[in-house]
């Protein structure tokens, strides 16, 4: 990864609204050559909507950028050609088969050398013995599966992924996410949407939106770094009580129980610390100062975000 | 864009071969390939029929002479009419009219046959249930024409000489392609271009919406492919869906009807694709017009209700009003009835059916354009 290489993805100021839903506010990305960039935010935020501005299935009502250094607004065919996009909902074809579907796709970018392509992309799938089974007929998870190798089948230099894992088994999730890491030691960019943290902590670097802004953006560290958060994290039982108490006090912006911790996260380190302390103390457990993690961040982010939307609606 | 870019035939066929892939699981579509033919000829042919025969009559008979009886036997032999009641007076032929028991009531009056032979030209009485004037209209023309024919049969002889006047009810039905006047050689070619109109626009017209609904549609649009290459390739698999039709309905409408066929095979293929042509380029259109489905279909009932009315299928073309002819003229379907009937029954070829072929290429490309102007590229 050269630093004078020029970006994949570089947008400014892009738009979109639906109606009068502003979904998506001034977004601006920047994503290198090789470069794993998760894209993190709550439900109806403005992922998918900013992944189909980039990919040409939007058009954006403002702003401007380039994908792969073509122009997203005027070179969407370019674009078309030379990235893989994995849409959130399951769109291949439910009535034609495994080995069908990819035999399409690979028609359709016109590879060459296509049978074996299909027959590579089957092997790797594990799907080989059931090509000829109906995309329809396999489950949510298989079909995930499905739609991502055939979204790479054509060897794109920019995988713009969504929510690529839901509901795959972390084996495969596993297997997944190497295959990622391959590819971006190759030089191939991908944008990945997800809801998992611990997919989000494989990333090079991540994105937080809410309500069509985004928030921060930088490798995990720098984002766990700008929100200026201390935790700290309280083992023992009946921790949904201790909980409950230490909602309210003073430097405790959020609690999270985690199993057998209590993760409680704050600004106000010194008055965090007070509190934790002496709701601990009262408890008769102990509490230690712990790193913040990528989900306290994004917990007290979403929060935050949730609040400041409820201001600006008043 | 180079060429390359705007079309290639490889993407065209990936989405031809998609098309057919798909269209060879969908049961329902097939099946309906083959019964909505045969069911409608069946319904229009048999059912439907607009020369009806056998209608029930009553005869009054005041004057029973050698002359009256073959008057009443001409008419049964006309077929029109079923002479099923003897009635005693005129008010229970008054009556059974009212009621809709008989449709038509003959009454000969007491000195028919004497006046007759006087030469003073007597007159009968014919009165007819004319509420449904196209069941009756036949049937009347046909009464008409008996006194000419029967006089001619029975006035020999010394009483010659009555015959030879013009009587004044010459009503002669004059059908030149179709002597006989059977309405099925008329029918059927006519319900050719009715029934690929409706099955051809109507899939067509769910194409692409249906690949909208079912969130399909993203992922199309995410490959590189152009509209060209997806409407042209999605209307391939119905070019041979109507040739499929045609064939059915060629093959029954002979099997079933006895049409006759005096043109050329070619020339009526070739006709036919031209006529599909224009109905795919309709539906597509439709189809990158629709939102949904269920629009796609509002659409297609739109286009479908004009054709049907104003295409001279319903109702003759001459007997409409102007505005309604320059509508007329517009509908394809319009000129593949004169192009059928033309075909089939009158044997004419490309010299005689030119007239009717231009209109509907200029159709598909006007429509063409439109389609392509209004398919949507991005999800917007
Ligand atoms: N075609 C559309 N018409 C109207 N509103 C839309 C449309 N597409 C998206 N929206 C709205 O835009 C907002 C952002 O949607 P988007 O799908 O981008 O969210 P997301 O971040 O991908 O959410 P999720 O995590 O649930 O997938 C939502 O409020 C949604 O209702
Ligand atoms: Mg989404």
């Amino acid at each position: 990864m050269s630093a004078a290489a020029a970006p994949v993805i570089e947008v400014h100021g892009l738009n979109k609204s639906f109606g009068d839903k502003h979904v998506v506010i001034d977004l601006a990305l920047q994503v290198q050559p090789g470069e794993i960039f998760g894209f993190l935010g709550p439900n109806g935020s403005g992922k998918t909507t900013s992944i189909r501005m980039l990919c040409g299935l939007l058009t954006p009502d403002s702003g401007s950028g380039t994908c792969l250094g073509y122009d997203i607004l005027k070179q969407s065919g370019e674009i078309k050609r030379n990235v893989g996009y994995m849409t959130q909902r399951f769109s291949f074809w439910d009535d034609l088969s495994i080995r069908e579907n990819l035999d399409f796709v690979a028609r359709v970018y016109q590879m060459p050398r296509r049978q074996e392509a299909v027959e590579r992309a089957l092997e790797h799938l594990g799907l080989a013995g059931r090509a000829e089974q109906l995309a329809g007929q396999l489950s949510g998870g298989w079909k995930q599966r499905l739609a991502l190798s055939a979204c790479m089948l054509h060897q794109p230099r920019l995988l713009l992924l969504d929510e690529p894992t839901a509901g795959v088994d972390p084996t495969a999730r596993r297997d997944f996410w190497e295959e990622l890491h391959r590819l971006a030691a190759l030089g191939i960019s991908v944008l990945v949407s997800t809801h998992y943290m611990d997919e989000a902590e494989r990333c090079h670097k991540l994105a937080f939106i809410a309500y069509g802004r985004l928030l921060v953006q930088g490798t995990a560290a720098e984002v766990v770094e700008s929100q200026h958060l201390s935790t700290w994290s309280i083992h023992g039982e009946r921790l949904a009580e201790l909980s409950e108490q230490l909602h309210g006090q003073p430097g405790v912006d959020q609690t999270v129980v985690f199993g057998g911790a209590l993760h409680v996260t704050g600004r106000d380190a010194a008055a965090l610390q007070e509190s934790v302390q002496r709701a601990a103390r009262a408890a008769g457990l102990a509490a230690q100062p712990i790193d913040t993690g990528i989900e306290d961040v994004f917990i007290h982010l979403m929060n935050e975000s949730g609040a400041a939307q409820r201001l600006r609606a008043e | 864009m180079s060429g390359r870019d705007f079309f290639s035939v490889e993407r065209w066929w990936s989405v031809v071969r998609k098309e057919f892939l798909q269209l060879r699981r969908d049961r329902i579509t097939f099946a309906m390939i083959v019964a909505i033919p045969l069911m409608q000829l069946t319904l229009f042919g048999y059912a439907i029929n607009s020369d009806p025969k056998h209608l029930l009559t009553g005869v009054l008979v005041e004057d029973h002479t050698e002359f009256t009886r073959s008057f009443v036997a001409g008419m049964k032999a006309s077929s029109y009419f079923d002479i099923v009641e003897e009635l005693p007076n005129e008010e229970a032929g008054r009556a059974a009219l009212a009621r809709g028991r008989l449709q038509f009531v003959v009454t000969i009056p007491p000195d028919f046959s004497r006046r007759l032979l006087r030469g003073e030209r007597p007159a009968l009485l014919l009165e007819a249930d004319a509420t449904d004037p196209s069941a009756t209209g036949n049937a009347i023309e046909a009464a008409l024409e008996l006194p000419q024919s029967v006089a001619a049969k029975d006035l020999v002889g010394p009483l010659a000489a009555l015959a030879g006047g013009s009587p004044p009810f010459e009503v002669r039905l004059h059908s030149l392609y179709n002597p006989e006047g059977i309405t099925a050689y008329f029918i059927v070619p006519g319900l050719m271009g009715v029934i690929l109109s409706m099955t051809l626009v109507l899939m067509t017209g769910l194409a692409i919406t249906r690949e909208r609904e079912r969130g399909t549609m993203e992922n199309l649009l995410a490959m590189p492919l152009t509209p060209l290459e997806v409407m042209s390739g999605k209307m391939i698999p119905y070019i041979f869906i109507g040739l499929i039709q045609v064939s059915i309905i060629l093959v029954a409408a002979s099997a079933m009807f006895h049409v006759p066929f005096e043109g050329s095979l070619l020339t009526f293929y070739c006709a036919a694709l031209f006529f599909i042509a224009g109905n795919l380029a309709v539906g597509i259109s439709l189809s990158s017009l629709a939102q949904n489905q269920l629009q796609a279909m509002q659409l297609t009932m739109f286009y479908f209700l004009p054709n049907i009315l104003l295409s001279g299928f319903m109702f003759p073309f001459q007997g409409m009003p102007a505005w309604a002819r320059v509508i007329g003229e517009v509908l394809p379907l319009t000129h593949f009835h004169r192009l059928m009937r033309g075909i089939m029954l009158k044997g004419n070829g490309w010299s005689d059916l030119w007239t009717d072929v231009w209109p509907i290429g200029l159709f598909i490309v006007v429509v063409m354009f439109v389609a392509l102007r209004f398919y949507r590229r991005t999800l917007d």
